[in-house]
Parts: C-alpha cells; structure tokens; sequence
C-alpha cells in the first residue's frame, strides 16, 4: 500500500510517501511495524494524540482495518480555514 | 455545489456576485472569506498551506453535503487555496444560499467550523527565522461540539 505523510510527520520521517509491504492488519499494527524501523520513525509516531490517520481518504482511527486498503495517510491535526 | 481548492487567487467580487445571481428562489446569500493574518509581532513573511490533494476535496464535499442536509440551501461554494500566501492575501471563502438567511448564517459557520479541522489542510507560518506549523487549536475542536445532538 501507499503510505503518505504531511506537515511535520512527513518532515521529521524525510518522505512524502513511501510503497509499504506489510501483513499489519490494523493501523496501529502498521504504525508498530514503522517504529521498529528507524530512529526518524519512532520521532514520528511517538506520540499518536498528536497525530491523526486517514485511510483511503477517509478519517479514521488507529484500530480501523487494512484489509484491502490502498493508501494510509499520517498527519498532525489539520489546520485550514 | 462548487468546490475548489486552487493555488491561484480568487476574485471575491465576481466568486460572490456569480454565487449570488441567478437565483431568484433564494432571499439570503452568506459570504465568509478568511484572510492570511499577520502574527502579533508582524513578522510573518508567508503563509505556507500544505493540502491532501483528493482527500480535500472529496472531505470539503462531504462537509458541504452534510450541511445540505442539515439546513434548506440553495447553493453551497467552497473555495480554498493553498501554497504559500502572504498577509493581507485571501486563502479561502464560502458561500450559501437559502429562501431565508437562518439556513445560510448557520450553514456558513457550520462549514467554516468543519473546515478549520476536518479538511486536509496544514498551515505553516514562515518568517526570517524560520518556519514553524500552526498548532490545532483546542476551541477549534470544541467548536464542533455545537454541531453534534447531544450538545448544545
């Protein structure tokens, strides 16, 4: 799957996005997989109140499903307006 | 129901007189626009709005849809640039329509409320000494409280 990071996630991992071969079947199983990686990672997702997840586009929450999930966004709480 | 989220100006004067005219059933037309402020020390260079190109504009629809549901609109126009904008510039506007303007006043605060922090948008300030992200604000969040049955 596609993994995409914004504002200071996508800083302080380095990328904008990333191909993900994973067997994570939630998004906090895939989060875990990511921290083991690298120190950067870890920085990223260390604290996950400070983040928010999307999947497929969609709002969601740390437990929703990978299954059949074509892209998974991590970003700081949104600021528009 | 336009939405657009562009990198370019807007012209807010021909945006809310188009959104406007035509429309002979509708007696109220609402218009927020929200402009890049400069910081209390007066020292912002630039705005910086990072978006999630087709997130954002599938989530400001949905914003937008719900708001339709909720009160009698004739119309809804969302528009909300990003990329880098300086103080003074316009970053966004919104617009509704109803028969009577209790639906468009509501809908329009609803919209701007939902804005602020359920559509992919990240704000950075940039200013000589570097750039720093604007951080979510708390009454952002409780705002949407109001908006939700078993408050307010």
């Amino acid at each position: 799957m596609e993994v995409l990071y914004f504002a200071w996630v996508r800083e302080r991992i380095g990328l904008p996005k990333e191909r993900v071969e994973t067997t994570a079947e939630t998004v906090a199983e895939l989060v875990e997989e990511l921290r083991a990686r690298e120190e950067r990672y870890a920085l990223a997702f260390s604290d996950l109140s400070a983040l928010r997840v999307a999947v497929d586009q969609e709002l969601t929450d740390f437990d929703a499903p990978l299954s059949g999930v074509r892209e998974v966004a991590f970003f700081p709480p949104m600021t528009g307006g | 129901m336009r939405i657009v989220v562009q990198a370019t100006p807007f012209d807010l004067g021909a945006e809310a007189a188009g959104f406007a005219g035509g429309k002979p059933g509708m007696g109220a037309i609402v218009t927020f626009t929200g402009v890049v402020r400069d910081n209390a020390n007066g020292t912002l260079e630039r705005m910086g709005i990072e978006h999630y190109p087709g997130m954002t504009e599938k989530a400001i629809t949905q914003i937008a849809e719900q708001a339709k549901a909720r009160w009698s609109l004739g119309d809804v126009l969302v528009i909300h640039r990003h990329g880098e904008l300086r103080p003074g510039e316009m970053i966004m506007m919104v617009a509704t329509a109803s028969r009577h303007r209790k639906d468009a006043f509501e809908a329009a605060e609803f919209l701007m409320d939902y804005l602020k922090s359920r559509a992919p948008f990240w704000k950075q300030e940039i200013t000589r000494h570097g750039a720093e992200w604007v951080a979510a604000r708390e009454e952002d969040e409780d705002a949407l409280g109001r908006w939700t049955p078993n408050q307010g």
